[in-house]
């Protein structure tokens, strides 16, 4: 211990006292703080880059969340506008058929009522035409019978024998 | 690469081993040779010499020395001494502690790595212990540790502010070396400053920390290389940096710190008065520990190293060398490991003071804080 004390260097230690002192502070000049801030830059830089990522995932997730979503409503969209048309398509042919149907049904109706006329006219036709043959043929008939005398005072008895007088 | 580095670095030390000069420590005021006791030494004396030598600071910077013609690199500093006026000179006029210099009408002479004021002849009064009784005058010299220590600084800047630079350039990712700094600077940060100050104090000591964990550690670590380089083995120099500890932590502590130490809450009244000076010799010595853990780990680090390569010329044979290298070897390894530990415990143990300082206990008096947030 009595050496070390004798041995102790005052101007070593004045020297290391100054010199590390000015070194302390010229290092903090340009060493230190440069340096760290230049790191604490570089941290924060990485923080900040990292929680941007993190938020992008999750803007990602989201996006894609929406995206589905999106597709899911396209998709329902489409299946009804499909069962729409299809209803629609249905409905059309429904009320095409019911038309169609109530036309035909109406054609009909009047085809026959044309062809009952038709039929009367044509009867009502025959009816006269037979009516005129008839007669004729009776005409002939009487001609024929009634050519003489006899024969038509007869038939005019005959006749006159139905009418009843009322 | 780490191992070519070591190697390299054993072949310095044994260099620097076998030329070591220590002419000084045996001519007080004889010329060289005429000695009778330098023959005499023993080596084991001789190498006990040198590694004092090593662990001590001196005035000039010698990176190998011949003790047998006096030739060798030694890169002579500055002397600044302070004794009624300033005297400024090299210490190459010293020679190694021969020649006695004259400046502005005084004498000054080197003895054992200290100046002291002499007479014209360089008389020197020892005691019986042989301590000089003689005035030394102040002495900031730049000495080797000083010069290792602006070197340190110098390098630091160079490292971090490169650093703190090729964040503009690159888009706020180091480059380079600062690929290797930066995690550390954050291991500091995120391991010793946060844990131990907490969220929101730590930044006002970060600056400290920083600073005093790469620098502990950088010169630790140039005490590993071969340039004979010791300065955190210095008791001054971890005085100085345990002494910064203690003026902040003293200087930045709360309301709550002090009220820790003289009137501790929740204990008797006679505790408290008991617990008072033993909390207040506390706080000296916490930074005292953190002084010789740093200056006893260091020195003796370099102590065991020395010696073990010192075992080359106590066996001079074949058995010497590669066991000396071997040992060494396997405990420049652990001296990489220590250099970084201790630094690491400097800093943490700091980081912990300063979190006392500042610790807010607001679980045991709410109400005080919230007082003292108001302000």
């Amino acid at each position: 211990m009595e050496k070390l004390i004798n041995d102790f260097s005052y101007g070593l230690f004045f020297w290391q006292l100054v010199l590390f002192i000015g070194l302390i502070f010229v290092l903090k000049k340009y060493a230190w703080k440069p340096i760290l801030n230049a790191v604490n830059e570089r941290e924060e830089g990485i923080k900040n880059a990292l929680a941007q990522a993190e938020q992008a995932r999750k803007e990602m997730l989201n996006l894609t969340a929406d995206n589905e979503r999106i597709l899911k409503e396209a998709r329902n969209e489409r299946e009804e506008l499909l069962k729409e048309a299809r209803s629609i398509r249905e409905n059309m042919i429904e009320t095409a058929k019911n038309e169609a149907q109530t036309e035909a049904h109406k054609l009909m109706e009047k085809a026959k009522e044309s062809i009952e006329t038709e039929k009367l006219a044509a009867i009502a036709d025959l009816k006269k035409q037979v009516a005129v043959l008839s007669v004729d043929i009776a005409e002939k008939l009487m001609k024929d019978q009634l050519a003489s005398k006899d024969a038509q005072v007869k038939l005019i008895d005959t006749m006159l024998k139905d009418v009843k007088l009322n | 690469m780490y191992k070519i580095q070591y190697y390299i670095s054993i072949v310095f030390f044994l260099f620097s081993l076998t030329f070591y000069a220590s002419s000084e420590h045996d001519s007080i005021s004889m010329p060289k040779g005429e000695n009778p006791h330098q023959e005499a030494k023993s080596l084991r004396d001789e190498i006990k010499e040198d590694i004092q030598h090593h662990l001590k600071d001196s005035h000039d910077w010698t990176f190998f020395h011949s003790k047998i013609d006096g030739s060798g690199f030694t890169i002579p500093l500055p002397v600044i001494l302070i004794d009624n006026g300033l005297h400024v000179f090299m210490s190459s006029q010293f020679h190694h502690g021969e020649s006695i210099v004259e400046s502005n009408g005084n004498y000054y002479k080197l003895y054992h790595n200290k100046i002291y004021k002499t007479d014209a002849q360089g008389t020197l009064n020892l005691d019986e212990h042989h301590h000089p009784t003689n005035a030394k005058p102040w002495d900031f010299s730049i000495t080797k540790s000083v010069v290792v220590i602006i070197l340190a600084a110098l390098l630091m800047l160079w490292m971090f502010s490169s650093l703190a630079k090729s964040y503009k350039k690159n888009n706020g990712i180091a480059t380079g070396f600062g690929r290797f700094l930066e995690p550390l600077v954050l291991f500091v940060r995120d391991e010793i400053a946060i844990p131990n100050i907490g969220e929101k104090h730590y930044k006002r000591y970060l600056n400290y920390l920083l600073t005093i964990f790469f620098f502990v550690w950088l010169v630790n670590l140039l005490g590993l290389t071969p340039f004979g380089i010791n300065v955190t083995g210095n008791i001054a120099v971890t005085f100085a940096l345990a002494i910064l500890t203690y003026l902040i932590t003293t200087f930045t502590a709360k309301k709550d710190y002090w009220k820790h130490i003289f009137w501790m809450p929740g204990v008797p009244t006679l505790m408290k008065i008991i617990l008072a000076p033993i909390e207040l010799l506390g706080t000296i010595i916490k930074p005292f520990s953190l002084m010789i853990r740093l200056y006893a780990n260091m020195t003796a680090g370099h102590v065991v190293l020395m010696s073990i390569l010192a075992l080359i010329f106590i066996f001079k044979s074949w058995v010497g060398g590669p066991l000396s290298f071997g040992l060494a070897f396997a405990l420049s390894l652990l001296e990489l490991l220590v250099a970084a530990l201790q630094a690491y415990i400097f800093t943490m143990l700091s980081a912990l003071y300063f979190g006392m300082a500042v610790e807010e206990h607001e679980h045991e008096h709410p109400h005080e804080e919230a007082h003292a947030e108001h302000h």
